[in-house]
């Protein structure tokens, strides 16, 4: 490796780049909260004047979210959390994986904290004092014999030297999941008017048609309101249909999409045309028709030679809806005019047949589509984060080291901790483990 | 009693409960100190009722919800967190010293809530966008961040303080405050604490966002705040972990990252439009 590869690898495994991209990312990331994105041209020649608007188009500022800079901002982000891995994990997995019962004797009496206890007994004797004095508070040590003595160790955690890369990975992960997302997916919207289908959506952006290989059908759009006049809920009872077959069928509101192979529907949206939908059925005879109505028209069926009309309505102060009067005869004169609650049901008799008269506000659906493959990559760096964190902030390594020796008519206890996190913790949990091991041993001498 | 009697009980509360902190902090007397945290507790207690009886309300008038929707509702909240999190700090660390640097947020923030321009106090039904189970892990995650944040900013102003009138001859009634060393460890702890939890309030949104609109980031306002807010305590807490920064630049690292807080929290929504206007009125 040359020397200026070198200098670039470890300018990549630096912390100090990781803070300046930090630093950039942050600064950068309050421009697009401050001047608008993706808005016409025109508007950024009203609100800053052409020369600045001509600068934004260079610099990429009206989307600046998806600008080659920005993106290399977190493509240096990237690389510097993969190549600081790469540079620090190995030493890391050292310690881990390492054999603390191969550690130099004479560094055990430098590390803080660290206990001496003398005893008369014989070491193997001590040996396993110390042994239970360590099981007794959780801890299970292995032994080995060093420098003409006895060596316990004990540990918990070595794992949680991991946690902080298993962050770094997260954040790597959530960059796949997107960018998944990005190549293999879409977003786009499409609205649906009731008893329509469609089996193709428009992406956002550049509108572009994207055939969906079947069809969604918007079956009813209901529209309902609190009483001081603030939606309540949108709903569209939706289907998917396969070759004009209904394979699956769900009421939507917002919070509650429908999913059907990737596709994702949202409630985003709704049209109203000043239209009504009405559903007239001969009880009798089983005839049904459905008709969109524009108020104030007169309008016929001529199977069942009747006609009707939407005459007036009225709002209900309470429910929030309406009612509509409705004005309805058939060819031998019989006339009947009645008040309908917006989406129910009436019976009504003309002459001899009684109708099955139904009416409703006529209404496009305006769903948003979305097709992530992506999304679960970015949910599981997610949980990878939330757990990666806890272990790097609140987890630590620690490791208890007993060196047993004889040493003129004494034997000398020598218990050493170290924990690479949380210091005070683990130094209570020492103090624990020591005086249980010099109680063990004062018991019986 | 209803729900807004409670909270104005509560807003006196912690009013007098800051001039206590402050006082023992002046005076030194131990009995003050003592007072304050009984207070304290006792106005969190009367605020939890309040919170829970506004719940309640809410279920009465046919609109039930979290009082977890809208500005009023959020500061009330934020100075709920501020108060459970900054009992449990005085507890674990044994100082109320740290009190008057801690309750006047929560103080406030209720007192905002009460008297702000143009901030509803009324509960108000749930817009179909909101009516979510992710609205509470989302709300109080993100509070929870906001606490400890707003806690460690007033620690960060309790350690400039003290380390520059350590410099004088005679630090005066500052030197009563925990040693250095002391602040700026549960400075660091505060933060790494809400670190976690602004990760957690953050991700909960993102689901959210997936479950109502199909995108978890769409570089709105408020998540680009949250998410330079995210940024700015990242970069401190790798500062401090990896080059050893501490003491006075950490404490100004907490009072940046809260003004981060503070604007992701109210200039979004005061400012700058966007998505998640819910929080404004």
């Amino acid at each position: 490796m040359s020397n200026d590869k070198n200098s670039i690898w470890s300018l990549f495994a630096s912390v100090k780049l990781a803070l300046f991209v930090l630093f950039f990312l942050a600064s950068a990331s309050v421009i697009g909260t401050v001047i608008p994105q993706n808005s016409p041209a025109e508007e950024y020649v009203k609100l800053y004047g052409a020369n600045m608007a001509r600068l934004f188009q260079i610099l990429d500022f009206q989307d600046m979210y998806n600008s080659w800079w920005f993106v290399l901002l977190l493509v240096m982000l990237g690389l510097n959390l993969t190549i600081c891995t790469i540079e620090r994990l190995p030493n890391v997995w050292r310690l881990v994986v390492l054999d603390n019962l191969a550690t130099d004797i004479d560094r055990l009496a430098g590390m803080r904290p660290n206990k001496q206890i003398l005893t008369s007994m014989a070491p193997e004797e001590a040996a396993a004092k110390a042994r239970a004095g360590l099981a007794e508070n959780g801890w299970q040590a292995k032994e080995a014999v060093r420098d003409n003595g006895i060596l316990l160790f004990a540990q918990k955690g070595p794992w949680t030297r991991l946690g902080v890369y298993a962050v770094h990975s997260s954040i790597l992960i959530i960059f796949a999941g997107a960018m998944i997302g990005s190549y293999f997916g879409y977003k786009g919207s499409v609205m649906i008017p009731e008893t329509r289908s469609t089996d193709s959506i428009y992406a956002f952006g550049d509108q572009k048609e994207i055939k969906l290989g079947f069809e969604v059908l918007c079956k009813r759009f209901t529209l309902t309101k609190y009483p001081n006049g603030a939606p309540k809920e949108f709903r569209s009872d939706l289907a998917i249909l396969e070759n004009g077959k209904e394979v699956l069928t769900k009421s939507i509101v917002v919070n509650d999409p429908l999913s059907y192979k990737g596709h994702t529907f949202y409630q985003s949206s709704y049209q109203s045309y000043q239209k009504f939908l009405i559903s007239l059925t001969d009880n009798q005879s089983k005839n049904a028709e459905l008709f969109l109505v524009e108020p104030g028209k007169e309008i016929k069926w001529p199977l069942e030679e009747v006609s009707f009309g939407i005459i007036n309505r009225e709002l209900n102060q309470t429910s929030m809806q309406y009612r509509y009067k409705i004005w309805f005869k058939d060819s031998s004169g019989a006339a009947e005019s009645f008040w309908i609650v917006d989406g129910d049901t009436a019976t009504v008799k003309l002459g001899d047949t009684e109708y099955a008269f139904g009416l409703k506000e006529f209404f496009a659906t305006g769903l948003q589509v979305t097709k992530d493959p992506g999304v679960w990559y970015v949910y599981i760096g997610c949980a990878i984060m939330l757990l990666g964190l806890m272990v790097a902030f609140f987890l630590s390594h620690r490791r208890i080291w007993v060196f047993i020796k004889r040493e003129n008519d004494e034997t000398s206890v020598l218990v050493s901790g170290n924990a690479n996190k949380n210091k005070p913790t683990f130094e209570k949990n020492f103090a624990a483990v020591s005086a249980s091991i010099e109680e063990k041993l004062k018991s019986l001498s | 009693m209803t729900s807004s009697q409670l909270l104005g009980i509560s807003t006196i509360g912690y009013l007098l409960a800051s001039a206590l902190y402050i006082a023992t902090l002046i005076f030194k007397t131990k009995k003050s100190g003592v007072a304050a945290s009984i207070l304290t507790l006792l106005t969190f207690l009367v605020q939890t009722v309040g919170i829970g009886l506004r719940w309640y309300e809410s279920y009465q008038m046919g609109v039930g919800h979290a009082p977890l929707s809208n500005m009023y509702e959020s500061l009330v909240f934020f100075s709920w967190s501020i108060v459970i999190f900054y009992l449990l700090l005085e507890l674990k660390f044994n100082n109320r010293l740290l009190g008057a640097f801690a309750i006047p947020f929560a103080f406030v923030s209720m007192a905002y809530a009460s008297f702000g321009k143009g901030i509803s106090q009324e509960i108000s039904p749930l817009i179909p966008a909101l009516q979510s189970n992710w609205l509470i892990a989302h709300v109080v995650t993100c509070f929870i961040g906001y606490a400890a944040f707003a806690v460690a900013c007033g620690l960060g102003a309790m350690y400039l303080l003290k380390s520059s009138a350590e410099d004088k001859a005679d630090p005066g009634l500052i030197g009563t405050l925990p040693d250095l060393r002391v602040i700026d460890d549960i400075i660091h702890k505060t933060m790494v604490f809400g670190f976690l939890w602004l990760s957690a309030g953050i991700i909960t949104g993102a689901i959210w966002a997936n479950s109502a609109w199909g995108t978890y980031w769409s570089w709105d306002p408020k998540e680009t705040w949250s998410l330079i807010t995210w940024f700015i305590y990242a970069a401190t807490l790798h500062a401090r972990f990896t080059r050893g920064w501490q003491g006075k630049r950490i404490a100004w690292l907490a009072i940046i990252g809260f003004l981060s807080v503070i604007f992701t929290y109210f200039g979004v929504n005061f400012l700058l439009s966007g998505l998640h206007s819910y929080g404004s009125s």
